[in-house]
């Protein structure tokens, strides 16, 4: 006891890292924290995606239970807790109720590595760093923590005994390592600039260089089109597709084991939009200025970067929410061909070209904040864009079924078709 | 294959995915920030209802405060729906009224008939609309709940001005 207050009193430089013993204690009122204003705002991404689906489809959306509607998450917790919990018969009963968890407890992990504001100093205790568990092999951790999201949503489906189900969660699977890929692989070329895994490490780099998403905007767009996939987010909620597959993976559950689910799409889209801030958009950096990551830190700037990774991080939630009231959803081969024939390759091209133009750079004597080197990739930038939304975007990244058919039966089609009176007219 | 399938050359070159998309993103923007606003908060916000909409009666008094109605029984007679039970009476003065005059508004196709062969202008159809109850029973209205009825009545169409001018 003695031991613990003279460490509290100690006096410790607060621009220097903490003690273990209040790494340690710090580490769980961060946790704490963390935990509970996350939980706060994937309870309250649900109202925004109502409201906003509301106002994109000329409605109003749940405007009764307090003021503006502010209180139905509550009410929606509550009466998802009030339902009778139906178990099917022929269920496995042990997955049945573990895969909720499952399905939830990886996106709320992933968080644990984001940094979210400049560090805080705190005067007697040092330096604490605002991110959970500022872990050095960060993203690599956040790599291998959210594809294990989507054991949640496969069981779901297996363990339900129901062929609806079964089918949702074979497509969730295939859609998580179709797209998995392209998105471990759209990063690759941020690591390639950031020269790290460490997601601070990565902030770091763009509030030096210039947001990747300025210099990487291809790698930024892939891996925005993959974390949509991931989520299992319009347009690639085909685990769900409810009007082919009922509700798919979930048809069978009910009450707050049902709730879990979509519980767990909103923390996914938080976490994916976190990320998608912290790799691409500078993280809590606030752009135009370097007074927020210069050395003294104060309570001050920890706050306004914090207000900044809050204003961006909502921002992504949106456009999530907005993508999902505005596009349908693909069919199953797009979804497939998209992935593998389209964002795969894509990435593969670009890290090649982004890797040749940092060793190109590097060797020619440009420094990585040099206005040479910026520029040399605003202008592979430029191109890349241009190829991809002006050449390669003309019924090829997104493309009618006939286009993978093959010439033989598409031969063999149009002349059936031609033979056929009733649509040549003949026949009416 | 069924031969019935058409197969229709779609113009690739000219379609996109992408660039539609932020076409489709700015519309539904456009539709978040300036919506039509169509819906109305019902409880506290009410449509007008037209001068000619028919809703459940209402029985129109007297200064006195007795019912018009002299029972005279044409309109039982004319109420194609057979829901108006109508027994006479006839007071000290000699003056006939209607002892019972009970209309079951779940058997009521709210056709206007009464009110328009009405020679006393008594019974009436109301611009009114909200009618729950908790109990069957309570939509039979008897006189004194047709007489208490304050809501507005429905104007007859007037064939000299089809449209209400």
């Amino acid at each position: 006891m003695t031991h613990a207050v003279s460490l509290l009193l100690q006096v410790a430089d607060p621009q220097l890292p903490p003690s273990s013993e209040m790494f340690i204690l710090f580490g769980l009122i961060k946790a704490g924290v963390a935990f509970g204003i996350y939980m706060l705002c994937v309870a309250y991404t649900t109202l925004l995606e109502r409201r906003v689906a509301g106002w994109i489809q000329d409605r109003i959306g749940p405007n009764r239970v307090g003021p503006q509607g502010l209180l139905q998450p509550i009410a929606d917790g509550v009466k998802n807790f009030m339902k009778e919990e139906a178990l099917p018969g022929g269920a496995n009963k042990a997955l049945f109720v573990l895969a909720p968890a499952l399905a939830f407890i990886p996106a709320m992990i992933t968080w644990a590595v984001i940094p979210f504001a400049s560090p805080l100093p705190i005067p007697g205790v040092g330096l604490v760093s605002m991110a959970v568990a500022d872990l050095p092999v960060g993203f690599l951790f956040v790599l291998a923590i959210s594809s294990l999201g989507v054991y949640g949503i496969t069981i779901a489906g297996w363990s339900s005994n129901n062929k609806y189900a079964l089918l949702g969660g074979l497509r969730a699977s295939a859609q998580m390592i179709s797209y998995e890929i392209a998105m471990g692989m759209s990063t690759v070329c941020v690591l390639l600039l950031a020269g790290n895994v460490n997601l601070n490490e990565i902030v770091a780099q763009q509030q030096g260089q210039t947001w990747n998403v300025v210099m990487l905007t291809l790698a930024f767009f892939i891996f925005a089109v993959a974390a949509l996939a991931e989520t299992n987010r319009v347009p690639f909620d085909l685990p769900e597709s409810e009007s082919e597959l009922v509700a798919g993976y979930h048809a069978e559950y009910s009450s707050m084991r049902y709730s879990m689910f979509p519980l767990a799409e909103y923390a996914n889209i938080i976490t994916s939009s976190g990320l998608m801030v912290t790799l691409f958009f500078g993280g809590w950096d606030i752009p135009f200025t370097h007074w927020d990551n210069t050395a003294p830190w104060t309570a001050m700037k920890t706050l306004v970067t914090l207000g900044a990774y809050f204003a961006k991080v909502f921002f992504f939630v949106f456009s999530f929410i907005w993508i999902r009231w505005t596009v349908p959803r693909f069919r199953y081969d797009q979804l497939m061909s998209l992935g593998w024939k389209i964002l795969l390759p894509m990435a593969l091209v670009y890290i090649t070209a982004v890797a040749s133009l940092v060793l190109a750079l590097d060797a020619a004597g440009l420094g990585r904040t040099s206005y040479g080197f910026r520029g040399a990739f605003l202008g592979m930038n430029v191109v890349f864009v241009v190829l991809v939304f002006w050449v390669l975007d003309r019924g090829r990244i997104v493309s009618p079924a006939f286009s993978r058919t093959e010439r033989e039966r598409l031969a063999r089609m149009r002349l059936g078709a031609t033979r056929s009176d009733l649509l040549t007219g003949k026949g009416a | 294959m069924p031969i019935q399938t058409r197969v229709v050359d779609r113009p690739t070159t000219e379609t996109s995915y992408v660039r539609a998309t932020f076409q489709g993103l700015a519309l539904t923007f456009k539709h978040l920030v300036d919506p039509h606003k169509v819906t109305v908060q019902y409880p506290e916000e009410k449509w007008d209802i037209g001068p000619r909409w028919r809703g459940t009666h209402r029985m129109l008094t007297t200064e006195d405060g007795k019912a018009k109605c002299v029972a005279c029984g044409l309109c039982p007679t004319v109420c194609p729906a057979n829901c108006i039970k109508l027994v006479p009476g006839v007071d000290e003065q000699g003056n006939r009224y209607p002892a019972v005059f009970d209309i079951d508004e779940f058997r009521c196709i709210f056709c206007g008939y009464c009110q328009e062969v009405c020679p006393e202008e008594a019974i009436h159809l109301g611009r009114h609309y909200e009618n729950a109850e908790y109990d069957r029973k309570d939509f039979v209205y008897d006189l004194k709940r047709l007489t208490s009825q304050t809501h507005p009545v429905c104007e007859l169409w007037d064939p000299a001005d089809p449209k209400g001018e």
